[in-house]
């Protein structure tokens, strides 16, 4: 198997603080350094829990993350949100140690902490000095058996969530589109549903709700201790036996299996018309295989492409959209970071009076001549270097380093996935491309999507 | 693209004090022109990271042309010297220069970063970018279109709207009081000559400051400062901006069908420059600032659910200072919201914090420094750059705790009165404002 680092960000999180907002578009071209990069040591407590170190002795810093196995698409069905919910009240407290403390203590050191949740996994994490560490490990081990929730602190709570989605999604045109169309393009699988959940549903979440998540995944076995900092591995490796190694199991959660996807037969079209919309958005999304779903080169090879087609201002979307002067903003990406079958996107803005039409058939027209032409080795060169590169400026931070490894593991992946991507994304040929281009770019197995200004008349 | 948005956190790295930062050594370096920066020398990661800022900003825009310096921090990279917006664009593709360009209200500023053995190939081309850009009509309409559509989507965004409505009752006919990134209109009338007239102004060797940390050395470094900035002209031209008193208590709602109201507030500040910034940074960081216990986050968020967000920082600009807050809550539960802040801000004003809070907040404020702002190379040039702008010295690393410590109760309990008592502006973007429940 194979498997590559993500272009998702964080997803939800737990603090409307921004904590630590991630720098890089795209984690996947962060590999290269890994492999170049400090020395990283791995092992395997005896209750399962995996654990990741990374070296970073430059500043005063650690950073310490546990990611779950879990996220949004391994929720029951009529039970969206709970993830996400159960992340925020992991700051509740437990049995020992009452809500707030935790977070009194990373405030006393001066840390920050945040907790995010995604489709495929869940985590948490603080950045404090490296002598804070044990007490850290003590008390993210402590919560992931011993959380208490009170009823009350949990209706809040709820409201809070409700609040967080209102400001994402709720006011917001753009989002409540991206929604209906993930809704589209997902005709089975989990990934359809919102991570944050559907409003009905997220306002019924319970306590029970969240205990049930809660005691199916939170378990050392199914988890993965990320530290990354000025750390001695050995000392680390002694600390976490004496922490996390202390908690039991708590579940065996097996493999997470989820619907598969049906093949898909038909485009769809999905519109949303809204007076608060000032400037109309075309969008397009294929149905893609995830980087660690395939065999050969397929993924590295949709890496490529995107950046090909869609990879900032030399890039042939921007050129054909953005330098004719048809559109404001374009461009192309592909998420392959998902454990499982994912999107190929296209996006495009108009300028002045240019119409949604126009912009479809540009769109078009360039996936038409990839698959008619493909794409030259000097495209490919190009790309390849600019991955390669980028990767070298994410050294500079042992946050994101951390990321990287937290982000795969927890979707499945392994270390060697991770440092072995240098090589096989330098590997890809333009007939890598050009296949995985007629296999994924074809119309029934897309969702275009249409953001339209309602006009005032119709106004309700 | 790469263009930048970091706006904020500039702003921010000033004020959060330091502890563990002794592996920062920091050297002052003129080069043979003159030009002036501070350097951290490290090779530990072969790359070198450079922030600069000119002193002039958005307020420097000339009447009716707002968004002139903010379409100038779009159009550096858009064609220079020689080479066409494409040509620049795959050259710097090439040479793998990672880049910035940011108008702030009072400055002009970038960061690069380049791998060592790329950065004679980037240095080149920020020299070409800052010195001589075309300002081609092709690109110019083009920056100027996306610049428009943000406009436009931003007609509908509450927040965007909330800060307009603060802006404008804060600032009035004063500069700051004018939209940075423009007007549909103001952004139609600018022209390649008004990008020239405001780049020659501002881009200057008296009005720069410059951070520089990684792998090159003290001599290396003096080459590339003359090289990149030594034939900018040698003195700024920039307008007389007059300091400005803020005035509050002046409140304002617009209309919007949204499901949640936004609500933004204002009170008069203080200056970075203000003997009591360290005090008025603790207090507020105390009632609303970063951290995840304030007094407000606690009231808003944590008993009542109202909101995802709640908080207030300082805003200390070069000739006025705000403390700005704001919330964001279910349209029918703004007026209750709103009645919690004005509470809480009362409170404060006639209470202070106690001293458990203060003890908190300077532990808090000590340690938080180094963890946030020197980890990465990036961060550390952000504070060699903050350090030269507020005049705070080579050794403020090391002293920034002793400053935190000298705080006492009693002039926390003296700021807090001052700075909470003004009754705020307040502006809501939402639905009709319904009556207050509990």
């Amino acid at each position: 198997m194979k498997r590559l680092l993500l272009a998702l960000p964080f997803g939800l999180m737990a603090f409307a603080a921004p904590a630590l907002q991630p720098a890089l578009a795209q984690t996947g071209q962060l590999a290269e350094t890994i492999a170049a990069g400090p020395q990283v040591t791995t092992f395997t407590l005896d209750n399962g829990m995996e654990v990741v170190i990374i070296p970073d002795n430059r500043a005063p810093v650690v950073t310490h993350m546990v990611w779950y196995k879990a996220g949004a698409a391994d929720e029951r069905p009529g039970k969206s949100g709970i993830a996400h919910y159960l992340e925020h009240l992991m700051f509740k407290g437990t049995e020992t140690v009452p809500g707030g403390v935790f977070s009194e203590r990373i405030a006393a050191l001066g840390g920050s902490e945040n907790a995010f949740t995604s489709n495929d996994y869940t985590g948490y994490f603080q950045r404090v000095p490296p002598g804070a560490l044990e007490e850290m490990m003590r008390l993210e081990a402590d919560r992931m058996e011993n959380l208490v929730l009170e009823q009350e602190k949990i209706l809040a709570e709820r409201d809070v969530v409700d609040e967080e989605r209102n400001q994402r999604t709720e006011n917001n045109p753009g989002s409540l589109l991206r929604e209906a169309m993930d809704a589209a393009l997902y005709q089975n699988h989990p990934y359809g549903v919102p991570i944050i959940g559907w409003q009905h549903e997220m306002r019924g979440l319970t306590k029970d709700d969240a205990i049930y998540f809660y005691d199916r995944w939170y378990t050392p076995n199914n988890a993965i201790l990320i530290v990354a900092g000025n750390v001695e591995p050995a000392e680390v490796k002694r600390l976490a036996e004496e922490t996390y190694g202390k908690v039991e199991r708590r579940a065996e959660p097996g493999k997470r299996a989820r619907p598969d996807e049906p093949r898909p037969r038909a485009a769809r079209l999905v519109e949303l018309s809204d007076p608060r919309v000032r400037q109309p958005l075309f969008q397009r999304v294929y149905l893609a295989p995830g980087l660690s779903m395939v065999e050969g080169r397929e993924g590295e090879a949709l890496e490529v492409l995107s950046e090909i087609l869609g990879g900032g201002p030399t890039s042939r979307i921007y050129k054909s959209l953005v330098l004719s002067g048809k559109a404001t903003s374009a461009g192309a990406y592909y998420r392959g970071g998902s454990m499982d079958e994912t999107e190929f996107g296209f996006y495009a803005s108009p300028r002045d009076d240019t119409s949604l039409d126009e912009l479809e058939t540009l769109i078009e027209a360039e996936i038409a001549t990839v698959l008619a032409d493909g794409v030259t080795q000097e495209e490919i060169d190009r790309a390849i270097k600019r991955l390669k590169r980028s990767a070298i400026f994410a050294q500079d931070s042992q946050t994101t380093l951390a990321r990287i490894y937290g982000a795969t593991l927890a979707s499945g992946g392994t270390i060697q996935d991770v440092q072995e991507w240098p090589d096989r994304i330098s590997a890809v040929t333009p007939q890598d491309v050009r296949a995985a281009a007629d296999r994924v770019l074809k119309i029934e197995r897309s969702v275009s999507g249409r953001l339209l200004q309602k006009p005032a008349a119709e106004e309700g | 693209m790469v263009r930048a948005a970091q706006t904020f956190f500039v702003a921010l790295l000033l004020l959060i004090p330091v502890s563990a930062a002794q592996s920062v050594e920091i050297k002052e370096v003129t080069s043979d022109k003159g030009i002036k920066a501070l350097l951290v020398e490290d090779y530990t990661v072969p790359l070198i990271a450079m922030s600069f800022s000119f002193k002039g900003g958005s307020v420097q825009d000339a009447e009716g042309l707002d968004g002139t310096a903010e379409l100038l921090s779009t159009m550096l990279d858009e064609g220079a010297a020689g080479r066409d917006s494409q040509q620049l664009q795959e050259a710097l593709d090439d040479a793998g220069l990672s880049y910035s360009f940011n108008a702030g209200p009072d400055d002009f500023s970038g960061s690069v970063k380049t791998i060592r053995e790329d950065s004679a190939a980037g240095f080149a081309l920020l020299k070409e970018m800052l010195n001589s850009p075309r300002f081609d009509e092709e690109p110019l309409g083009r920056m100027k279109a996306g610049l428009s559509n943000r406009q436009r989507q931003q007609e509908t965004n509450p927040r965007s709207l909330a800060g307009d409505g603060v802006r404008e009752l804060v600032y009035g006919d004063h500069p700051y009081g004018r939209p940075r990134s423009g007007t549909l209109e103001t952004i139609e009338a600018i022209t390649a000559d008004d990008l020239r007239v405001l780049h020659s102004r501002i881009l200057a060797r008296d009005n720069i400051i410059i951070g520089v940390v990684g792998a090159i050395s003290v001599d290396e470094l003096k080459a590339m400062l003359d090289d990149v900035f030594g034939g900018l002209p040698a003195e700024a031209q920039l307008n007389d901006v007059p300091e400005i008193a803020v005035e509050t208590g002046e409140d304002s709602h617009v209309e919007l069908d949204v499901p949640q109201t936004v609500v933004s507030f204002v009170l008069p500040g203080l200056k970075r420059d203000d003997p009591d910034f360290f005090t008025a940074y603790l207090v507020n960081h105390i009632f609303g600032g970063g951290s995840f216990d304030s007094r407000l986050y606690e009231e808003v968020r944590e008993k009542r659910g109202l909101a995802y967000g709640v908080g207030t920082s300082l805003s200390t600009r070069d000739h006025s200072g705000i403390v700005g807050g704001g919330t964001a809550t279910r349209y029918d539960r703004a007026q209750t919201t709103i009645e919690v802040i004005e509470a809480e801000l009362k409170r404060m004003a006639q209470e202070g914090p106690t001293e458990k809070e203060l003890e908190k907040a300077r532990a808090y404020i000590k340690g938080s420094y180094a963890i946030n702002n020197l980890d990465t190379s990036g961060k550390i040039a952000s504070v060699l750059v903050a350090i030269q702008d507020s005049d705070l010295g080579l050794d403020y690393i090391d002293q920034r705790a002793g400053y935190i410590e000298a705080v006492t109760l009693e002039d926390a309990k003296r700021v807090a009165r001052e700075l909470y008592s003004a009754d705020p502006t307040i502006v809501t973007v939402g639905r009709p404002l319904q009556p207050a429940t509990d």
